[in-house]
């Protein structure tokens, strides 16, 4: 439905835009397929401007149009013209006819990063003036990215008639970083003193040699400059402590989902699970597979497959675990070695069929738009929107576990089972039963803990064996059987590795942490939270 | 009862795959046995399984055509699981005791230095098809591949000039192994050269298989800040896709941190969303967009051969440069064989000197008469949405290896065995 209308809209804008065409020059044009990157860029400067010279706007939209072809690689050649391709309609760019038959030969027209971040401030520049607050915005980021002295006018013109605040503070920094360059001390004055507004880190490089006595003369300018620098650079230090702390943050919700389902089956049913890894995969898959199922039968509602990926991944996974409940681990409950090794077996034939399935190769899981890009706080930090709405997720499942343990029957026949097993079974627990049912619910939250690292990392027939080291050190540290254990030992283990990372490099920090960890569980063999109690076992 | 024949049955399935060897006898009296030596599981499997395919395809291509010498070629395919001591002891089961004439294989550095001796040791040969980082010589061993001279210089060349971004600052980002570390000794001593300064490099490494580079794509921007800034990947496997992804998300453009790649081809991208990396660039030798009439017709045989042998994916099935050098290594082995009259491994490393074929990449490149290594052209491209890549700069024609650096003290005159 959505679709018909996005059609249906897009005939109106092509008819009524056909007609009005005003011819653009085809030398110009000729000049966009030239082989030289400089050529390019001349050709679409000069193009940007013919836009600027018109005052009715209409050639400025003709020019946007090829210029946004051209930058989406939809622009080509055929028969010595250059044509807009749309689908499979065929448009003169020059006269804006559409050409019928559509050639059947044509070359596009590449382009490299170079052209492409020129086309970026030139198609900003064009969008500076479009009607729309959204699209202004990002046009007035774009050229604050990419200040150069040729702006001048055009941000002139602009400030003068842009009426949206957060848009004139943008062009006003933009205006600022060239105003620096000003002759006059009072105007370069000025100018510090707004970009000491500005969080963004290259405005530090141009304000650092204004401190120097002899690029700038004005003594005023260079105390200025240094008091800007200086609310700068708080601000930049703010900002870096920040995504730190939200990058450890985020490791650590990565670590708690993959470690989660380990804590119920490890921690607290003392099944050392050398699949849980596997489980992992077995839940990614899942989500790979509803993406799969998404694009063939519902395309229009793609972007929550991941939605509808999270029961499946549940209950697949809990599947897997339950069989391997059934068929091997409970034979083996007691004999911690001969689970291990089991375990591992089984997590060899997971790999193996996975790879039989789906083959070797890494599937492609994509991230749905809305969990695409980020959040900009400041101009050195973006909270990508994958990594908090995983947060976010792992939280809710650790509340559901946690209300399950603590507030189901199910959950205080699992307490039970753990605390005392043979008098749970006296007072008529079904001892088996549950042993299977939690380990299915292990099972389960390590397929959610899959759907989460679909989104982020890798996913691959071997991809839980990544995660199995970790999800034991997680388990390990907190204490075995506490889930408080977990979520402490997770969200600690993600702060520390991340400021460690930040310092000693991603190598170090690693053996640093398994370092702590085993001086940790030396001096703590129980953990950071030890059940208190009479168990049965100790 | 019935259930502990079950469990049976399981446990000898489960050592049965866990053994998972494939090895193919086949008792003809008149063939030429052929090694074939890549990773069929295990971390690598993913880049190594199609190597093993693409020998096979040269294989029986050659035995449609007559075979070598009059006889057919005989592969003997052993799966060393991405274990790097396991490559040793399976390269020194197919020489002596399956008795091949020649093997291809490995493709990581660490998996080749562990054959090394045992091909030394029993007077064989290993064709190896994947770029390295140099610094070896070995007259039993062809490499196929790039050497650093014919990848890594000329795809920081391309960052420092005006097309590629006039590049100041460099990042150098590695999986923390022998090729990664190799590589960007040799590329900062190369950047020094250039008169780029020790505080405008930064060098970096991650454990294999790191997923979380959340830190280091912040510490990128940070640096980025400081003057146009392009980073070096020797990033190895499917970490590279966590980093992309993490980049893309903390909107990092490929027109303002540009990332060059040397170990990203098409065949890792067919796993991966390629939208948060289109711009981003690799240097290779071959690229499957590369427009002339021999590598259309190698394309067309490869996706047919993948349809017909039903691989994973294969309709989706893409070439790249590892797999294109597997093939060059093959068919110049048979030339030379053909020239030599003999598969003794003297007499075929003599006539191997300065052979000649059309490759893919369009040019005919020779094997160089004394080095071991091939003269080949190289090739940037940009990645494109569709995971192929769109060349944005190569070398007018083949260029010769070095395998030995002339950027590392101590390596001058040692260009010849």
């Amino acid at each position: 439905m959505r679709r018909r209308l996005l059609k249906f809209l897009l005939c109106i804008f092509l008819s009524s835009g056909v007609p009005a065409w005003a011819a653009l020059d085809a030398k110009l044009l000729q000049q966009l397929a030239a082989d030289a990157s400089d050529e390019k860029i001349a050709a679409i400067n000069k193009l940007a401007q013919t836009g600027d010279a018109d005052g009715q706007g209409q050639t400025r939209r003709e020019v946007l149009r090829v210029l946004k072809a051209l930058s989406e690689d939809a622009l080509y050649v055929a028969d010595g013209k250059i044509v807009l391709v749309d689908g499979k309609r065929v448009i003169d760019a020059a006269s804006g006819e559409e050409i019928n038959p559509a050639p059947t030969e044509r070359d596009s027209i590449d382009i490299n990063n170079r052209v492409r971040r020129e086309l970026a401030s030139a198609l900003a520049s064009l969008r500076l003036f479009s009607p729309e607050r959204e699209t202004r915005f990002a046009a007035a980021q774009e050229l604050l990215d990419h200040v150069d002295a040729e702006m001048a006018p055009l941000l002139v013109r602009a400030l003068a008639t842009e009426a949206d605040p957060q848009i004139k503070q943008l062009l006003t920094l933009a205006d600022a970083q060239l105003g620096l360059k000003n002759s006059d001390p009072t105007a370069r004055l000025a100018a510090v003193k707004t970009l000491a507004g500005s969080s963004n880190p290259s405005v530090k490089r141009l304000l650092v040699p204004l401190l120097d006595k002899n690029v700038e003369s004005d003594e005023r300018v260079r105390l200025e400059a240094q008091s800007s620098l200086k609310a700068i650079d708080a601000r930049l230090a703010f900002a870096d402590k920040l995504s730190r702390i939200f990058s450890g943050l985020s490791l650590g919700s990565i670590l708690l989902l993959a470690a989660l389902g380990l804590a119920i089956t490890y921690g607290v049913m003392g099944v050392i699970n050398m699949a849980h890894g596997e489980l992992l995969m077995v839940g990614a898959y899942s989500t790979f597979v509803t993406q799969t199922l998404f694009r063939t039968y519902f395309p229009g509602a793609l972007d929550w497959y991941v939605a509808a990926a999270i029961p499946l991944a549940f209950f697949a996974a809990a599947l897997v675990g339950i069989l391997m409940e059934r068929t091997v681990i409970r034979w083996l409950y007691g004999r911690p070695l001969e689970t291990l090794l089991a375990t591992w077996g089984l997590s060899l034939v997971l790999i193996q069929a996975a790879r039989s399935i789906f083959g070797a190769q890494n599937v492609e899981v994509a991230n749905p738009a809305w969990m695409s890009g980020g959040i900009e706080l400041f101009a050195n930090v973006t909270l990508p929107l994958n990594r908090i709405v995983i947060i976010g997720f792992s939280l809710c499942v650790l509340f559901l576990v946690w209300i399950l343990m603590n507030r189901t029957r199910l959950g205080m026949f699992v307490r039970a089972v753990t605390q005392n097993r043979s008098m749970a079974g006296c007072v008529g627990v079904p001892t088996g039963r549950i042993d299977t049912l939690a380990f299915g619910l292990g099972a389960g939250i390590a397929g959610l803990g899959g759907v989460a690292l679909s989104q982020i990392a890798n996913v691959g027939p071997d991809m839980g064996q990544g995660y199995i080291v970790d999800s034991f050190m997680v388990v390990v540290l907190g204490g075995v059987g506490q889930l408080a254990g977990a979520v402490w030992a997770a969200l600690g283990l993600g702060v520390a590795s991340k400021f460690l990372e930040g310092w000693l490099g991603a190598v170090i920090a690693k053996i640093l942490v398994l370092v702590f960890i085993i001086i940790f569980i030396q001096k703590r063999p129980q953990g950071l939270f030890a059940l208190k109690g009479r168990f049965a076992e100790s | 009862m019935k259930r502990r024949n079950f469990i049976k049955t399981l446990a000898l399935s489960v050592s049965l795959a866990a053994a998972g060897i494939t090895s193919f006898h086949a008792q003809a009296a008149d063939t030429i046995k052929v090694g074939i030596l890549h990773s069929l599981s295990g971390t690598m499997a993913i880049s190594e399984t199609t190597l093993k395919d693409t020998a096979l395809l040269a294989i029986a291509e050659i035995n449609a055509h007559g075979g070598v010498l009059g006889k057919q070629l005989e592969p003997v395919v052993v799966d060393p699981a991405s274990n790097w001591p396991l490559f040793a002891e399976k390269a020194r089961q197919l020489v002596s005791q399956d008795k091949v004439a020649v093997v291809f294989g490995c493709w990581t550095s660490v998996s080749r230095k562990s054959v090394l001796p045992v091909f030394k040791e029993l007077n064989s040969l290993l064709f190896y098809p994947v770029q390295y980082e140099g610094e070896e010589l070995e007259k039993n061993v062809f490499y196929t591949g790039a050497a650093p001279n014919q990848q890594a210089i000329p795809a920081v060349e391309y960052l420092m000039s005006k097309d590629g971004g006039g590049a100041k600052r460099f990042v150098l980002l590695g999986t923390d192994y022998v090729y990664p570390r190799t590589t960007n000794k040799i590329l900062r001593a190369f950047l020094h050269s250039k008169g780029v300064k020790d505080s405008d490099i930064d060098e970096k490494y991650t454990p294999f298989g790191h997923s979380d580079y959340q830190t280091i794509v912040a510490d990128i921007k940070k640096f980025a800040a400081g003057g146009k800034t392009a980073v070096i990947s020797t990033i190895n496997g499917d970490s590279n896709v966590p980093f992309y992804k993490e980049l893309g998300n903390a909107g990092l453009k490929a027109t303002d941190v540009p990332v060059v790649a040397f170990s990203v081809g098409e065949e890792e991208l067919r796993g991966v969303d390629t939208k948060p990396l289109v711009g981003h660039l690799a240097a290779w030798n071959y690229f499957e967009s590369i427009k002339n009439p021999v590598n259309a017709e190698f394309i067309k045989k490869w996706k047919a051969y993948a349809v017909k042998m039903k691989l994973a994916n294969a309709g989706k099935a893409v070439t790249n440069d590892p797999m294109e050098a597997t093939y060059i290594g093959i068919n110049m082995w048979k030339q030379a064989v053909e020239k030599a009259k003999s598969t003794d491994t003297d007499k075929v490393i003599a006539a191997m000197a300065g052979q000649t074929f059309k490759a893919p990449d369009g040019f005919t490149i020779e094997m160089d008469k004394t080095n071991h290594h091939l003269h080949k052209p190289v090739f940037i491209g940009e990645i494109k949405a569709d995971g192929q890549f769109n060349i944005v700069w190569k070398t007018k024609g083949p260029i010769r290896a070095q395998p030995w650096s002339p950027y590392i003290a101590g390596n001058e005159g040692k260009q010849k065995l």
